[in-house]
This record gives C-alpha cells, sequence and structure tokens, in this order.
C-alpha cells in the first residue's frame, strides 16, 4: 500500500473543506470495509490522503422528518437494522440492511458507504485495466461474466452490490449531498448513474462533496414489503439476485406497487413493468408470474449469466406471493 | 506517525503507527495481543473479530486511527489467571473447536451477542456467528457452547461479569 495521510476532521464544514476536484486522491472514509478494507489493501486506489466522516456529529442518528425518517449517512448498517423506527416506518430498509454482509460488516460499514461501495466485478477488484480503471475494456463482456448484469449492461457490465439501495429507491428515498459550496438534494433513483452516462463513477457525487443524509419517506399506509436476496452461498454474499417488493392493497388488488431489483443492473434497477403489470390486478399466482416475467423484459444476457433471467422471475414471483 | 490512545481489555495504551496500521496489527505487532488472528486480512472469515464499543468488528478491516478513543476488548481479556471465561469453559466442555484457530474470534462474537441479548434464538446465534468461518466444526457444538452459556446466564445472572 502506498503511503498516505489520515485525517479526522472536526466537522463536516473542515471535512469537506479538504476534498479535491479529483476522485481518488483525496478518497472519504466512513466505514472503511470497502475503501481501506478493499481498495487501498487491493491497491486499486492510493489516495493521498484519507479523510474520515465517520464520526462526525453532522451524519449520525437517525431523525424524524415530515412524513419521512432523516438518516445521516454515517449511521451504522447494524444500528439501522436495530432501529424501532425504522422498523416501523421502513421495515423494507431494515429487511435489506439486515441482508448486508456479516454482522462485523454491519457493525462497522455505514448507510452511506453501502450506497457508494465500488464494484464488486472480480476484474475491477483485481485491477484489470478496464473502464472502471481508466481503459478501454470491459473484460466480463466475453470473459467470466457468470455474475454480471443482465440489464442497462454496456459498455461496463457491472452490477450494483448495494442492498439498501433496492430498498431506498423502492421507498423513494433522496440522498442530501453537501460540498464545501452548499447543498443538493437528488432522489436516489437519480443518485445512481448507468456505465453509459458515467462509466468510471457509479453515482453522481462530485469529489468535492459528501453524502451527508438520506430521507426516507415513510412506507405508504397499508403497505407491505420485503427483500428477497439470492446469493452463491447460504449467507452473507453479495446478491445474484434481489428485490426489493412493496405493494399497496385494497381487498387484495394492488393500488400501487414498486419493484426494484438489485445485483442484475449496474444501478439498483426500477422494474416499472412489473409494477404496470401488477396495478389493478388481484395479487395472486398469475399476477406475481406476470410480474416476474415483466421485470426482466428487455434483458440481454452475457455468455455465462442468462440464468439470472429465471432466477429473477422467480425471485419477484416469490416475493410478490409472500406479500399477497 | 499517528498516535493512537485505545483502552485494550480495560488498560490505556497509546501507541505511534504508520497511518495504514489495521487495528490487529497494532494489537498483534505492537501490544503483543496475538490471540486475533490474521486470516483472509479482507473481512470474510473474522478470524480477526474483537470488540470495540461494545460490537463484533473484524479489526482486519479497521485502521487503528479509526478506533482512537476507543475502548478495545480482545480474547486476552476474558479468562482470568484462576478462571475461563464461561463462554470459553462451554467451548472446551462440549468440544466446539477442533484446530482452534477460529476460535478467539468466534468466542468474541459470542460474547458480544450474549453482552447485548442475553438469551438469543438459534437464529441470532447463528446470525452473529456467520461472519466467523470455521472449515472444522461444522458450527453445531459451537451453537450448543453458546445456547449452554445463555442458559446458565438466564438462571445465574452473575456469570455474566467479566
Amino acid at each position: 500500500m502506498e503511503n498516505f495521510s489520515y485525517s479526522r476532521p472536526a466537522t463536516l464544514k473542515e471535512a469537506t473543506a479538504q476534498l479535491g476536484k479529483e476522485h481518488g486522491k483525496i478518497a472519504i472514509m466512513a466505514g472503511g470495509t470497502d475503501i481501506y478494507g478493499g481498495e487501498m489493501k487491493d491497491n486499486l486506489l492510493a489516495p493521498e490522503r484519507l479523510v474520515h466522516i465517520k464520526h462526525l456529529k453532522e451524519l449520525q442518528g437517525i431523525r424524524q422528518g415530515t412524513g419521512s425518517l432523516r438518516i445521516g449517512a454515517s449511521t451504522l448498517l447494524s444500528d439501522i437494522v436495530e432501529s424501532p423506527v425504522v422498523q416501523k416506518q421502513a421495515p423494507l430498509l431494515a429487511m435489506a440492511a439486515g441482508k448486508i454482509g456479516t454482522l462485523q460488516i454491519r457493525n462497522m460499514g455505514t448507510l452511506g458507504g453501502n450506497l457508494c461501495q465500488r464494484p464488486r466485478c472480480w476484474y475491477y477488484r483485481n485491477n484489470y485495466p478496464c473502464y472502471k480503471h481508466g481503459g478501454n475494456a470491459c473484460f466480463s463482456a466475453i470473459g467470466e461474466n457468470d455474475q454480471h448484469a443482465i440489464l442497462l449492461g454496456g459498455p461496463s457490465f457491472i452490477v450494483h452490490p448495494s442492498d439498501s439501495a433496492p430498498a431506498l429507491v423502492a421507498l423513494g428515498a433522496s440522498a442530501r449531498i453537501v460540498s464545501g459550496t452548499g447543498e443538493r438534494t437528488v432522489p436516489l433513483d437519480k443518485f445512481f448513474v448507468t456505465p453509459r452516462e458515467n462509466v468510471r463513477r457509479e453515482n453522481v457525487l462530485l469529489p468535492n462533496e459528501i453524502l451527508a443524509e438520506i430521507d426516507v419517506p415513510n412506507a405508504p399506509a397499508g403497505s407491505k414489503a420485503i427483500y428477497v436476496k439470492e446469493m452463491v452461498r447460504e449467507v452473507w454474499d453479495f446478491a445474484l439476485c434481489s428485490v426489493a417488493a412493496m405493494v399497496t392493497l385494497k381487498d387484495g388488488v394492488v393500488q400501487d406497487a414498486r419493484i426494484v431489483l438489485g445485483g442484475v443492473a449496474p444501478v439498483p434497477y426500477r422494474a416499472v413493468k412489473a409494477e404496470a403489470a401488477l396495478k389493478g390486478k388481484t395479487l395472486d399466482e398469475a399476477s406475481a408470474t406476470a410480474a416476474g416475467l415483466a421485470a426482466v423484459d428487455g434483458a440481454r444476457p452475457l455468455s455465462k449469466n442468462a440464468y439470472k433471467i429465471p432466477l429473477t422471475q422467480a425471485v419477484v414471483k416469490r416475493a410478490l406471493l409472500s406479500l399477497a | 506517525m499517528a498516535k493512537v490512545t485505545i483502552t485494550v481489555n480495560g488498560e490505556a495504551r497509546t501507541v505511534s503507527v504508520p497511518p495504514e496500521t489495521t487495528l490487529l496489527k497494532l494489537l498483534r505487532e505492537h501490544l503483543n495481543l496475538t490471540g486475533a488472528k490474521l486470516g483472509c486480512d479482507v473481512g470474510d472469515c473474522g478470524a480477526c473479530t474483537v470488540i470495540v464499543n461494545g460490537k463484533s468488528v473484524n479489526s482486519c478491516l479497521m485502521l487503528a486511527s479509526q478506533v482512537d478513543g476507543f475502548d478495545v476488548l480482545t480474547i486476552e481479556g476474558l479468562a482470568t489467571t484462576d478462571q475461563l471465561h464461561p463462554l470459553q469453559t462451554a467451548f472446551e466442555e462440549k468440544g466446539s473447536l477442533q484446530c482452534g484457530f477460529c476460535g478467539p474470534g468466534v468466542i468474541m462474537s459470542a460474547k458480544a451477542l450474549l453482552d447485548e441479548e442475553p438469551d438469543p434464538s438459534v437464529e441470532r446465534i447463528r446470525d452473529a456467528l456467520a461472519g466467523n468461518l470455521c472449515r472444522c466444526t461444522g458450527y453445531s457444538k459451537m451453537i450448543e457452547a453458546v445456547q449452554a452459556v445463555a442458559n446458565s446466564v438466564n438462571s445465574h445472572p452473575s456469570v455474566k461479569s467479566a
């Protein structure tokens, strides 16, 4: 590992003042499980300075907003899983956060970090000169691509690894982003960017910005939700496919539905066709099957990941039937 | 160099380390506390698990600087010269370990769980130990040992100390 200096600013203002104009030179660390434990240890990233932000009071805690919860980006994932208010007002987020990594990782990792983590693609993690590293190829396109994208892929075929992201997109959350010159709020479904928009990064954060807070609207009255995650192994791995499903039913008929997929696209993928297929239907075997089919409409598998299509269909169907 | 002050097993220690030093390295190489093990070094295996401010963490993924001012408990902090910790006794009695490499991490994960939740369900125990890989035992005897301690803690609350 290259030498770096470590900075522990006292305030968010001090932290943003230290940030630069270029990604990578000055890196932001909260829990550090990915940026330090992953990227720096594997020599994917060699920042000159590491700015620690986990302890900052401005980024801590779960507060009541107006019809929403405001969760500081440095809030521990395990605190979110255990939080009675999150369990009550946004149970989908508590469920999804509980599926992240191991308990040790959830005791170290933060919500902001889970949203900003880099891809798990083995070519990226093994420092292949791919698009993500500034090269001009995606090695998975013709290589070992069984865990890669079936939707919205190209030119890079990474999948977004976050479990909290599909849940937060389904809940209609937004991100409050702070820089030295001001702040902006971005709906979470606009926070993540496809490789076509920016092949180097997975979100809209600029080098001088810090993700400060996530605003999570309360789950609609009468809604039910579930997060289902399929992995290579039974416990703690990144998702081959996951679904955050939320439905509002009236007399068994779907009034509103949110279906967001993880592990199958470079961004949390909102399956709007599946949502449309459910609206006005009785939630049953037939409508859940149809929603599963609609969820992967337009999927374009690579040479080794076509299995993700029936897998995703089945996971969507199973998630929905559990809510019926 | 970064100056780090931590309380380790009840004792305040101050060490100067290069910024890239992990908590695990600080414990093993600077404080000679070699109970926590270096296994995978990427947060997969849990052999390096210690308790920081009451929570189980992978000390291989944490910078020493991150825990400046924090309270750290390692496996060395459990037993006294006279007596093993109840978890250690239960692991011994049940034959919960074979090669033992994962043991310090598993026991610290179990301790963090029982401190927070004295009577956990099997599901909770499995979740708390899921981040600790053991290639010898198949985990069943470990879960039995944690349950045995949970039961004894409930019938004799005084056992919970240490």
